[in-house]
């Protein structure tokens, strides 16, 4: 193509040097690296997203670019996406409560009615 | 940016395949049924091979329009008027690459590579929108596109952001909330020169008049002719269609260029008040086509230079591999 851009910097670039085919090979994006990011300190880390990085140190600096520029954020962790285990999907089901569970909830136990109960008897 | 409104349609023009819908149909009811109760697909959930293949075209451009959008801009600025203009921009140019990684890894997570779709787009197999295949030729024309470009994707984007699919619209989240600031610093911009004076007035006018037609065709063909729109709003990949989404950035942005005294280039432009939709002249779609196609003023030097990236970039890349570490695919 010719030098016509509008861009003086595009075209003191050798546009078109590269040739036609400009192949990106399979992994040469490096990995991906899970992010979470700490809102506040005391505050959980929440999952945010993902960069690509050859490793977990740049895998941090590009989360800090990527997801520490704009909102509030104290605190990043990255882990490599292959090392986070998760449940089957298709597992869900096993989540599913037993209808009766008010034994291992606080509105299970009525003290306060026992008590009024037992004051009202003096 | 810059999810365009329009999904491009490979070039093998591939419809919604019948037999593919209907390959397990209880799976394919139960996953419908979720839908319309309006939960969320994630990564690991059975989809099928439709919905999954729709997903990476659409989050795929989208991803590719934030890349190659930040050119036309990223243009101007050495030559931004002012230091805080500069600022602006670069923070806007910078937040677009980085919608584009989001929005790449959101379509990862549907199991295409980024080298891959990086490499559909070098050779021109996936599209981007067609907006940035037009060159910025002068300040007005920055403002132009940080003001009413941004506004018609921002339209497109809370749209999508009701989607189905999970990561797609956790991305989309993120995005609209950084889009707030382009649009408001693209409408300071455009004001700027609105108020300012003849010569700066006349720039601007000048710019609405050349961005008009690409801004009409950003939301793509009208719907009369837009093809398998139907399944991918039931599965709620296309939240709104292309003539909706039109309308509804018509009704909010063109009576804010009309109460600045500026005119914009369709004599038929006019909100009719019974049906409450806009009607205009339209634009020329074999244009749209043509430049979809390549053969638009910038396509080749939009595409040259992220080969150029690519290429000058590889270096720096291989540098830092290690080759002990297996890729993988993103979790959510």
């Amino acid at each position: 193509m010719s030098n016509e851009s509008l861009d003086p910097r595009v075209n003191r670039l050798k546009l078109g040097e590269a040739g036609e085919i400009v192949k990106v090979e399979e992994g040469e994006n490096w990995n991906i690296y899970e992010v979470f990011h700490q809102e506040k300190r005391g505050a959980h880390h929440e999952h945010v997203g993902c960069v690509h990085a050859p490793d977990p140190q740049l895998a941090l600096v590009f989360a800090k670019e990527q997801f520490g520029r704009r909102k509030k954020c104290v605190n990043l962790w990255v882990v490599k996406s292959a090392d986070i285990l998760a449940f089957d999907v298709e597992d869900e089901d096993m989540f599913a409560n037993n209808l009766e569970k008010t034994y291992r909830d606080a509105s299970g136990f009525k003290v306060m009615e026992k008590i009024n109960k037992f004051k009202q008897s003096k | 940016m810059y999810g365009g409104g329009y999904i491009f349609d490979e070039p093998n023009k591939k419809q919604l395949r019948e037999e593919e819908q209907h390959d397990e149909p209880e799976k394919l009811a139960a996953f419908e049924e979720r839908i319309a109760k309006g939960e969320k697909i994630e990564p690991g959930d059975w989809m099928p091979a439709e919905y999954r293949r729709q997903l990476i075209r659409l989050i795929e451009q989208h991803a590719h329009s934030e890349i190659i959008g930040a050119l036309p801009e990223g243009t101007w600025i050495t030559r931004a008027p002012g230091f805080k203009r500069k600022l602006a921009l670069i923070a806007k140019v910078q937040d677009e690459i980085g919608h584009g990684q989001l929005l790449y890894n959101a379509a990862e997570t549907l199991g295409k590579s980024r080298e891959a779709m990086i490499n559909d787009l070098l050779s021109g197999k996936s599209k981007y929108s067609n907006v940035f295949n037009y060159p910025a030729e002068t300040w007005a024309d920055v403002a132009v596109i940080g003001f009413l470009i941004d506004a018609a994707a921002i339209v497109n984007q809370v749209a999508n952001a009701k989607g189905s699919y999970g990561p797609y619209c956790r991305a989309l989240e993120r995005i609209c909330y950084e889009e707030s600031f382009h649009l408001k610093q693209g409408h300071d911009a455009f004001i700027e020169l609105a108020t300012g004076t003849p010569a700066q007035r006349d720039m601007l006018q000048d710019a609405l008049n050349r961005w008009w037609q690409p801004i009409m065709h950003f939301f793509g063909p009208p719907d009369k002719v837009s093809s398998h729109s139907e399944k991918l709003m039931q599965w709620k990949v296309k939240m709104a269609s292309n003539d909706d989404m039109r309308n509804q950035f018509l009704d909010a942005y063109v009576p804010k260029v009309w109460e600045l005294g500026l005119t914009l280039p369709d004599p038929a432009l006019r909100k009719n008040e019974a049906t409450g939709r806009w009607e205009y002249t339209d634009p020329d779609w074999d244009e749209f086509f043509r430049v979809i196609n390549g053969g638009g003023p910038c396509n080749a030097e939009r595409l040259q230079v992220r080969k150029w990236a690519e290429e000058h970039g590889r270096w720096v890349r291989k540098a830092l591999m290690r080759p002990a570490e297996r890729k993988t695919f993103p979790a959510a």
